[in-house]
């Protein structure tokens, strides 16, 4: 391989130890590889464990047992080349959006006077730079992401972690923000970890996409490159004959792990 | 509703109340007066008292006493309280330790305190700030202990990913959440920092505007009681609307009630 891997996860399996003393296991053996520069996405039923393999990679979580390497070295503590990009608000709701963002770097050491007209131009790249004053409350929830991707970008971390991140955004609002992040992407191709539910935003998005089967004890289930040209629009692209054949593909291995994560959720709640 | 309406509104609540007042203890009904002057006065003698006050000079020095033991009361108490808190917060074993001494003594009435801080501490006015900081201290540390308790997950999570170090998140999470925990509770510390001081002063003193009530009633001076008690009142709404500027300028950023996006 001329391209070094950024992130392998070799065998990891993750499990929870209950209040009532018994284990749960949310993924088994999991294999996942991400290479510098590739844009990977992890799709799978709610409940699978897509999130719980997306904290195990930064860190956040430790695996019952199998490895982590980011670019080859043994991951200890946290994951210190990668930014995360959380599914719920997670920026600072006392700091304005300027300061949401300036701070990355500020906790660097980088002295303030630097750090904010930088913090100035990210907002501007992520279409924010006349929102500088507000405060998180004051902005929308896609206002909000925006501001998370430029805290997280400013760092210029080597990987992005995202945990369905345009999840609680409405259908038009994801578009917009899944071709802003494909443009922010473009400029120095990151290695990516993107964790959705949505097949067509994975397809959309992606250079490759992993299918996780439905919880307990989830496996990776499957592994589809696409193809599609780049750089892409996310509108057109789901036009496109080849995106059409891959997402009957891909849907064809989800449905049955949609529907039996589906049963088992239902289970749970009639067993409640 | 409009603001001149509200506040006109408001005025005319204060009004009939007073003219009531004044009708009822002045003139008979039906041959009888019904608020007696020896037990309710009437609002001229209370007006005439505090205008008195004022006019010679003698409230000026009972208030600075007041308000300077209330201030003492809130810093002394406020400071423990977020270091107190801060310290159980990040320590869950020193909390587990003390957590049935603290319910103790936050359970005892306060009042109980008083005479021996007195013994303690004399009837100058720092036996007052203690009964002042033994209130205030409580609500600011149980405040900063759920704020610093209370911090988001995913919040903290971020600032972990972000690099922060445990000073960092000490500086730009845990400390301004707990800040906020802490000016949320600032009427009712700022109010009690006052009563602790006033309830001191009543118990035993030589100044204040306790001592001035007390004064009163002990010779069945009931204008004078009344002319404190409203006295009191107002430097407890002027105190109470310097917490809410000061409030509003150090939590722009909450999302207010009105605020449909909050």
């Amino acid at each position: 391989m001329t391209t070094p891997t950024a992130v392998a996860l070799e065998d990891a399996k993750v499990a929870f130890h209950l209040r009532d003393g018994r284990v749960y296991t949310a993924v088994e053996k999991a294999h996942l590889t991400v290479a510098q520069g590739e844009f990977v996405a992890i799709v799978g039923p709610t409940g699978c464990g897509k999130s719980t393999l997306l904290n195990v990679a930064a860190g956040l979580l430790k695996p019952a047992a199998g490895s982590v390497r980011i670019f080859d070295q043994p991951l200890a503590g946290l994951n210190r080349d990668a930014g995360y990009l959380f599914q719920s608000d997670a920026l600072f709701p006392w700091k304005t959006a300027l300061d949401n963002v300036a701070i990355g770097l500020e906790i660097k050491g980088t002295p303030r006077s630097e750090a904010l007209p930088r913090a100035q131009q990210w907002l501007t790249s992520v279409g924010l730079g006349a929102f500088a004053g507000r405060y998180p409350h004051m902005l929308s929830g896609g206002q909000r992401k925006r501001v998370a991707l430029a805290q997280v970008l400013i760092r210029d971390p080597k990987i992005l972690l995202m945990d369905e991140p345009f999840g609680p955004l409405d259908a038009q609002t994801r578009q917009v923000m899944g071709n802003l992040l494909l443009d922010l992407w473009n400029a120095d191709r990151k290695a990516v970890l993107f964790v959705t539910h949505d097949l067509e935003e994975a397809i959309a998005l992606a250079d490759r996409v992993v299918i996780m089967s439905a919880g307990p004890s989830s496996r990776i289930i499957g592994d589809w490159r696409v193809r599609l040209p780049r750089p892409r629009d996310i509108f057109e692209v789901r036009l496109d004959k080849e995106f059409h054949s891959l997402h009957r593909e891909i849907w064809g291995v989800l449905k049955d792990e949609v529907m039996k994560g589906y049963m088992q959720s239902t289970q749970a709640a009639e067993a409640v | 509703m409009s603001r001149p309406m509200l506040l006109a509104l408001q005025v005319l609540v204060a009004v009939v109340c007073i003219v009531l007042w004044q009708v009822l203890s002045t003139v008979p009904v039906f041959g009888k007066i019904l608020l007696p002057p020896f037990f309710f006065s009437n609002p001229f003698d209370v007006f005439s008292q505090i205008v008195k006050w004022f006019a010679s000079g003698v409230i000026w020095k009972h208030l600075g006493i007041t308000l300077a033991e209330s201030i003492l009361a809130f810093v002394i108490g406020s400071t423990g309280g977020v270091l107190v808190g801060f310290w159980f917060a990040r320590q869950p074993l020193v909390a587990a330790v003390f957590d049935p001494y603290v319910k103790m003594v936050n359970a005892l009435p306060r009042v109980v305190l008083a005479p021996i801080f007195a013994l303690w501490l004399g009837l100058g006015i720092w036996s007052k700030v203690a009964l002042g900081v033994t209130l205030v201290f409580f609500i600011v540390f149980f405040n900063v202990y759920q704020g610093v308790k209370e911090v988001s997950r995913t919040v903290l999570d971020n600032g972990r990913m972000l690099g922060m170090s445990e000073r960092q998140l000490m500086q730009h999470v845990y400390w301004p959440s707990a800040l906020s925990w802490m000016f949320s509770s600032l009427h009712t510390s700022v109010g009690f920092a006052v009563v602790g001081a006033v309830v001191g002063e009543y118990l035993g003193s030589a100044a204040g505007l306790g001592y001035l009530i007390q004064q009163a009633e002990g010779i069945f001076d009931v204008a004078g009681v009344f002319a404190g008690m409203f006295v009191l009142s107002a430097f407890v709404i002027l105190i109470d609307f310097g917490v809410t500027l000061v409030e509003r300028r150090l939590l722009v950023w909450r999302p207010t009630a009105s605020d449909g996006r909050g």
